[in-house]
């Protein structure tokens, strides 16, 4: 990348990879848990954190050298908490469909732990620019396995993909279910997000072994 | 200044609520009337979506009446809105933005709640709009029922505030509201509500005076907050139908 320089791009590509919240640092697994379900979901909770952590770590990065530590926490918080606010009335006031659709995860991406996690592992201790490449990094990296594991749940689990049914139909037997195929229903409920996230984790670690820790 | 002294530490808290405080207070008031009008236009397409009056296609999502023309639509449609206290019927032009869920909890209280009915006129037939309210799994669940002054459902509108995204979301997806249409509330002369139930062997719900449509899978509790609802909400408004079936 000519245009960030390497020591920056490692910041945007390793959360993307070798060092991905949810599959390696384990962070915001209850929200990929709960919403991916839908594939839709996944992607507007991917964008949603995208936005909020992008935004956050920049204004954390400008408050870092006024911040006592003492509050230090309390003071992200408020960050996050204020700017989750701000993006929800905006919305309800100007895109107010795409509000209702965001209703659900504000209190999810509010306590996202990644988004506190990076404000307090990053941001509070370096400057605005690298601050903000390693926010979106941060948040493709966990937007990335939400949308792997929406289009697994909803595609085995309810048979569509955006909403619009790839498989056939099941209750009129057509396409594939014309040949007795059925949809897992287990897929829907959150274990299933369990296993899949489990699935990548496996995936990941045996494609590089440097990833596996040592007992 | 000691940036780790108690002193700065209290100011610092302070100004930052203060900032923040003014910021969050001025956006929302800033915001607050065209978020009205948002909620305004979406119950005015509730009501009308209920009674039928949407864009919908054969299948697939949902499609109100777009919010430029609502506002016409329902003044052309809804000829009457009515409020329904006790025993008196008085017509009321606002009704339509009176908050069930506060008649609710009013009526918990001992007292005389207002529910709101609207009164459309679609192909000369007459529908009868009521709304409704309850729990789902997470959070509210509410919605409008039209019905014909026999009780049976005309069309419904579900919606929710926090339900799973691809399990008690679906509550308000075409095919599951669309199996409402047809349904009777009553079973003979009594009140018997609509239940929402798993395996009923009527999968594609083709009995209609069996009181139930079929449920949604991975959606329980959801599923038995709309039962819940409908035989709730739905029933304070017995004696408004059978006065209307008494009149002929």
């Amino acid at each position: 990348m000519a245009l960030l320089s390497r020591k920056d791009s490692k910041l945007i590509l390793d959360p993307l990879a070798d060092n991905n919240p949810i599959t390696i640092q384990v962070l915001g697994i209850c929200s990929a848990l709960a919403i991916t379900a839908e594939l839709k979901a996944s992607i507007v909770m991917a964008l949603s954190v995208l936005f909020v952590l992008g935004l956050g770590n920049v204004v954390i990065s400008l408050m870092r050298n006024m911040i006592p530590s003492k509050i230090r926490i309390i003071v992200q918080l408020v960050v996050v908490a204020t700017l989750v606010i701000i993006v929800d009335q905006v919305l309800k006031a100007f895109a107010y469909e795409l509000s209702k659709t965001l209703a659900v995860f504000v209190g999810l991406i509010i306590t996202n732990c990644i988004i506190m996690g990076r404000f307090e592992a990053f941001a509070l201790g370096n400057g605005v620019w690298r601050s903000f490449l390693d926010g979106i990094g941060n948040a493709a990296g966990y937007g990335v396995i939400l949308i792997i594991v929406g289009f697994f749940r909803e595609l085995l689990g309810s048979g569509t993909l955006l909403g619009f049914p790839v498989l056939g139909n099941p209750i009129e037997k057509t396409g594939l279910y014309a040949m007795g195929y059925e949809n897992n229903g287990f897929m829907l409920l959150s274990p299933m997000a369990l296993i899949v996230v489990g699935i990548l984790i496996w995936f990941q670690r045996s494609r590089n072994p440097a990833l596996i820790e040592e007992n | 200044m000691n940036k780790e002294s108690n002193i700065y530490t209290v100011l610092f808290a302070c100004l930052m609520v203060v900032v923040v405080g003014s910021v969050l207070a001025y956006l929302a008031s800033a915001l607050s009337a065209k978020i009205k009008e948002n909620e305004r236009f979406e119950k005015q397409q509730n009501i009308l979506y209920a009674m039928g009056v949407n864009q919908n296609e054969d299948e697939g999502s949902v499609n109100f009446v777009p919010t430029e023309v609502v506002e016409r639509e329902f003044s052309t449609y809804i000829t009457e809105q009515l409020v329904i206290e006790g025993d008196k019927i008085t017509k009321d032009d606002q009704a339509y933005m009176i908050d069930i869920k506060k008649e609710l909890d009013k009526m918990k209280e001992g007292a005389t709640p207002k529910l709101p009915v609207f009164v459309g006129q679609k192909d000369g037939e007459t529908f009868y709009i009521v709304p409704m309210y309850g729990k789902g799994l997470w959070d509210a669940i509410w919605g409008f029922m039209a019905l014909d002054k026999d009780m049976v459902v005309q069309g419904v509108y579900f919606d929710h505030k926090a339900e799973t995204p691809g399990l008690g979301a679906n509550i308000k997806q075409r095919y599951f509201m669309d199996d409402f249409t047809g349904e009777t509330i009553l079973n003979g002369s009594n009140y018997a509500g609509i239940k929402v139930v798993k395996g009923n062997n009527d999968p594609v719900n083709e009995i209609k005076d069996d009181n139930e449509v079929d449920a949604l899978a991975g959606a329980t509790i959801t599923g038995n907050g709309v039962s819940a609802m409908i035989s709730k909400t739905v029933n304070l408004y017995k004696d408004y139908f059978e006065s209307l079936r008494n009149q002929g």
